[in-house]
């Protein structure tokens, strides 16, 4: 199975990537291979098998309910491509 | 209410729990910091930093959760809620998808005045997730483009969803304030519409009766409600547009996509908002930086144990042990419980708690709302509320002077002795009372003439005359001491 | 003999009684840096003046009869994916290539704690996606072996640096592989710590649950010394496993008695190659020569590693890449150049009288992502973006995630089974020595099934080491693999020192630049 072109599409919306149509066609094709090799996946029995999303067993980890200082606003906004003296700036977000 | 359809409400409120710092690091969230002063390498997801989660931001949840009677399942975890948008740093909301904390949990309300049955509001579930930033358009300062704040980001919020049970916008109100009630008396929120520590978001649509069935309408969800006046008007508002929109189209539930408006407080309207992002894949997977948590039948129960009485109990108490009718005892309760407690002291030192009710839901209810104090802050406490009572009740105090005494002894925080004497209000000197009575039976001839007869209610119309000449005295003391001189004057 | 010839375990005696001081040591490796770097393009940046500042600084503490810390003195070079306070650090990419993080890694803290003297930032592929360093958004290392050959990667640089002895010491890390491939290539030592052993505070994320910090040095002592420093609980990092560290430094030398060593029959099926084949099964002979028994052992589930970090590894990574859209920090596209394009666009669509797909245009700010993304992002970023972004989309989540992590629990038990009967599993590294520098660009699926032998490791969460254990006819470093159960660094590094000590591979020197 491979992935169509309009999937291909779809995922690189969701993906917020801009691709060219060569790229897209490209991605599709290299894509569609890479997924054609994890599908063997498909084969193997897991009836009853309990998915790993962790390496570790780890429980219950917490920190405590202690405020510490923060960055200072400047400090904050120091790597931000686009900036005013009080926050980051994005084209406008129509429906605030 | 209209019988021509039923209207179906579900609401989505989302509290902000009130911790010190955020639910993933630690940021003050303390509420009105300039811009992006309280963000860290972590709130702003940069890159290589890690979550690690508030003990007590998932403390306070889980009283929440108990306290709305929810099943608590053994082991939970965070999911990644993926999407883009530029006050959610990371490009994900930590929230829970498929494992929650907590689900399957109730809410009752009630109306005093009985416009619906007690019932009980299902809460489907309730889980533990982090807030986002906000976003703030400003055509004139940022030139058309928007400035993001990020020191919301990361506050830790219980998102608590309810079944389609509430049926009327008055319904809905009731439930938002018995909610607003339960997190007020375990502390875990501030409650605060207008600081946004606490946000509803509903659902709505309508069951219309058509032809033997009833249809359902597609469902809407309401935004921007920013009080819980203005999310029974928008509920309002909202029915009777879509039983219009109903008698226009017949659109039905399943073959509309779902809506999203906005309510426009100004306007007292809804307006469809322009939602074109694709209806969000959020991509949910469990977050590999966060390890499950698990909560112990034993933890749970001393969790319980811990709770207090919750405000549902407490109105019980009240009206099923000390006989208060619902209505005073639902006062008590909403005024939190520092003020029932109060209430609770008085009445152990003896006082009826009918006299009780009515003068603390009255009288210290309207000093604390005109000298705008907290009964904490009240320069009455019980045991002088007490005296007071008892001293009316004993005639000590005339009746009609006891609410006087009441305010001298409040503004200048006197004592009852104090104040009666303040007032010069004194207890009579019992040969004065004589005297007076005397006097009184000597120039009103008529009316004992027909006390003799046995007119006995004569007695009355020297009370007025008595009380000119000596405030202190009280009515059924010049009763008893004229009758008395009376009746032996005839026995002479 | 060249001072950058001896181990740092030998350096830091030196170091200790002062016959060498790290001032002398430190402009030794950046003469050598100077020299040769220029050829291999190990570094991306080189910190020469804050290097010879610490080295002075740990100098005159060490005169004055005050402590020091445990690598006090020794130059050590950083991959560019830890964060340090002050220093770019830009993950070998466009996206970040201007980034200075106001806060150190806990590694990097840890080093600092321990009077390391930080060289340099080395070079690595984009995000740590990669296995041949080509990947890099700003240069190309090559092999200190062959330099028309690939170093490996995805740490590429920590590996080439340490093998043309431009440092004593340096810090790789490993989601797949990407400090154990490199290692074999350069022909030096690189160790992947157990899951959750070190932490990954400030360790700028590909794929959370795969992702370990690691040492890469000149021999297994060597690399004993630096994972104990590294190691230990983090409370900034929930994944971040309890156990107390071992001295490990102190019992590396310490064989390992009965030693029942595994292996892998299907490891040595066809498409090994066979000078790599003949280097491993000499190496395993050693180990029967010490005393060593040598069982055979079954990973049933072996054969679907490759498949099952392919989709949860690209999956992960494609949620942690979200937060690179130009909004916070990083890159950021033109946007005046971005709202003309759309602006052109619009006037194209409206004049074709496409007036749906007007509607349907990007706003501004989707397209400022799009456009930020497909600018700062290469090639192979972007495709294990779009496929764990496809992995994890509606209708595919079961299929294809959730599926790769049933896999890889079968994958876990597999090894929890081996090592009832065994105590290390040898293997080879990679079916073929280093590849040609060009070789794999234009065949993604096959640069991916170079991780074939490694990435099992990643995905039960238990430590792997590659270490020298021979060279193909053309010079070409071959390595060995050891694997161990979780925690046990100890029995890995006493295990693989063991063979060390019985062979000259980690003494061998990259002929080119000597």
């Amino acid at each position: 199975m491979s992935i169509s072109r309009a999937d291909v599409v779809k995922v690189s919306l969701l993906a917020r990537l801009q691709l060219t149509d060569e790229q897209l066609n490209e991605m599709t094709e290299q894509l569609g291979q890479i997924v054609g090799y994890v599908e063997q996946l498909g084969e193997v029995p897991t009836e009853g098998v309990q998915p790993m999303a962790h390496a570790i067993e780890l429980r219950n980890a917490f920190a405590e309910d202690v405020a510490q200082a923060s960055l200072s606003c400047g400090e904050a906004l120091e790597n931000a491509p686009h900036h005013s003296d009080e926050g980051y700036l994005v084209p406008a977000v129509l429906g605030d | 209410m209209s019988n021509a359809y039923t209207t179906v409400i579900g609401l989505e409120v989302h509290v902000q729990l009130a911790t010190q710092s955020k639910l993933f690091c630690r940021c003050s969230t303390r509420f009105g910091a300039e811009p992006n002063t309280q963000t860290c390498p972590v709130c702003i997801g940069m890159p290589g930093t890690l979550p690690v989660m508030n003990r007590e931001a998932f403390c306070l949840a889980l009283k929440t959760a108990v306290a709305l009677n929810c099943k608590i399942p053994e082991f939970t975890k965070w999911d990644r809620k993926q999407y883009y948008y530029p006050d959610l740093p990371k490009g994900y909301q930590i929230s829970q998808f498929d494992l929650p904390m907590s689900e399957n949990g109730y809410l009752e309300i009630s109306d005093p005045k009985g416009s619906f049955e007690p019932k009980r509001v299902s809460i489907i579930r309730a889980h533990l997730e982090e807030d986002a930033g906000k976003s703030v358009h400003d055509e004139i300062a940022a030139k058309g483009d928007s400035l993001i704040d990020l020191n919301r980001t990361g506050t830790p919020l219980l998102e608590i969803v309810s079944e389609p049970d509430l049926r009327s916008s008055l319904e809905a109100r009731i439930f938002l304030n018995e909610l607003k009630l339960l997190l007020t008396y375990l502390g875990v929120s501030d409650c605060n519409m207008q600081e946004g520590s606490l946000r509803v978001d509903a659902n709505v649509n309508l069951h219309v009766p058509t032809q033997g069935e009833s249809v359902p309408t597609p469902i809407v969800e309401i935004k921007n409600m920013n009080s819980f006046r203005a999310v029974e008007r928008a509920l309002d508002y909202e029915a009777a547009r879509q039983y219009q929109q109903w008698q226009e189209t017949h659109q039905t539930l399943g073959n509309a996509p779902k809506q999203t408006r906005g309510w426009d407080e100004p306007a007292g309207v809804t307006r469809g908002q322009r939602s074109k992002e694709e209806s969000s894949d959020y991509r949910y997977f469990p977050d590999p930086d966060l390890v499950p948590v698990t909560v112990t039948p034993d933890e749970l129960e001393e969790l319980r144990d811990s709770l207090g009485e919750l405000p549902a109990a407490l109105g019980r108490r009240l009206t099923e042990q000390h006989g208060l009718s619902q209505y005073d005892a639902q006062v008590l309760v909403n005024q939190g419980r520092p003020l029932v407690n109060y209430f609770l002291e008085v009445i152990e030192l003896g006082t009826d708690s009918k006299a009780a009710a009515n003068w603390v839901t009255q009288e210290v209810l309207r000093q604390l709302k005109d000298r705008e104090e907290t009964i904490e802050q009240f320069n009455v406490p019980p045991d002088a509320l007490a005296e007071l009572i008892a001293k009316i009740k004993s005639g000590d105090i005339p009746s009609t002077r006891g609410r006087e005494v009441f305010e001298v002894m409040s503004g200048a925080g006197q004592t009852v002795a104090q104040a009666m004497d303040a007032l010069a209000i004194a207890e009579v000197d019992l040969s004065d009372l004589s005297s007076l009575c005397e006097k009184l039976l000597a120039t009103n001839p008529k009316i004992v003439a027909d006390v003799q007869n046995g007119k006995l209610k004569a007695i009355g119309s020297l009370i007025g005359q008595a009380k000119k000449q000596n405030p202190n005295v009280t009515p059924d003391q010049v009763r008893e001491t004229c009758l008395q001189m009376i009746l032996s004057q005839g026995q002479q | 003999m060249s001072l950058v010839h001896l181990t740092a375990t030998e350096q830091k005696r030196l170091l200790s009684t002062g016959e060498i001081s790290s001032l002398q040591l430190t402009e030794t490796y950046l003469d050598r840096i100077a020299t040769h770097d220029g050829r291999v393009g190990a570094f991306l940046r080189i910190s020469a003046d804050s290097a010879r500042r610490r080295a002075q600084e740990i100098d005159a503490r060490r005169r004055a009869g005050q402590p020091v810390g445990k690598l006090a003195g020794l130059p050590i070079a950083v991959k560019d994916v830890l964060c340090q306070r002050g220093e770019r650090t830009t993950c070998g990419s466009r996206m970040l290539e201007e980034f200075c993080p106001p806060y150190s890694a806990t590694v990097i803290e840890k080093l600092l704690a321990e009077d390391a003297v930080l060289i340099g930032r080395t070079n690595m592929d984009e995000f740590a996606m990669g296995g041949s360093t080509e990947n890099s958004a700003f240069q190309q290392t090559h092999n200190p072996w062959d330099l028309q050959r690939t170093p490996g990667g995805s740490s590429g640089g920590s590996a080439a640096c340490v093998a043309a002895s431009m440092a004593p010491l340096s810090i790789g890390t490993d989601t797949g592989g990407s400090i154990r491939q490199p290692a074999a290539f350069c022909g030096v030592v690189g160790l992947k710590p157990t899951y959750g052993r070190v932490s990954r505070f400030g360790l700028v994320a590909f794929a959370s649950s795969l992702d370990q910090v690691g040492p890469v040095a000149q021999t297994v002592e060597d690399a004993a010394l630096l994972l104990e420093v590294i190691a230990g609980h983090d409370p900034r990092d929930e994944t971040s496993l309890p156990e107390p560290v071992p001295a490990f430094s102190a019992s590396v030398g310490k064989p390992l008695e009965n030693l029942r060593l595994g292996v892998v029959p299907d490891h040595f099926a066809a498409g090994l190659d066979s000078e790599v084949e003949a280097a491993v099964r000499a190496a395993i002979e050693t180990y029967a020569g010490m005393g060593a028994t040598i069982k055979e052992i079954a990973l049933p589930h072996a054969k679907y590693a490759v498949a099952t970090y392919y989709v949860i590894a690209p999956s992960e990574a494609s949620s942690n890449l979200a937060r690179y859209d130009g909004v916070h920090y990083g890159y950021r596209t033109d946007e005046p150049a971005m709202l003309a394009e759309l602006q052109a666009e619009r006037k194209q669509l409206a004049a074709e009288g496409k007036q749906a797909a007007v509607e349907e245009l990007d706003s501004a700010l989707v397209r400022m992502y799009r456009r930020t993304r497909a600018e700062g992002f290469g090639p192979e970023v972007k495709r294990r973006i779009m496929l764990g972004t496809y992995a994890l989309s509606a209708g595919y989540y079961d299929a294809y995630y959730l599926k790769a992590l049933k896999v890889r629990r079968l994958i876990r038990q597999d090894f929890n089974r081996a090592f009832e009967e065994v105590d290390l599993i040898a293997s080879p590294v990679t079916a073929a020595p280093a590849f040609r520098l060009g070789e794999m660009v234009n065949d993604p699926l096959a640069m991916y099934l170079v991780d074939l032998y490694t990435v099992s490791a990643n995905l039960a969460g238990i430590p792997g080491i590659s270490l020298p254990c021979g060279q193909t006819s053309a010079g070409l470093p071959i390595g060995l693999q050891l694997l161990a159960p979780a925690l046990e660094e100890d029995r890995l590094l006493r295990g693989a020192r063991m063979v060390e000590q019985a062979t000259e591979w980690h003494t061998q020197r990259t002929p080119n630049l000597d």
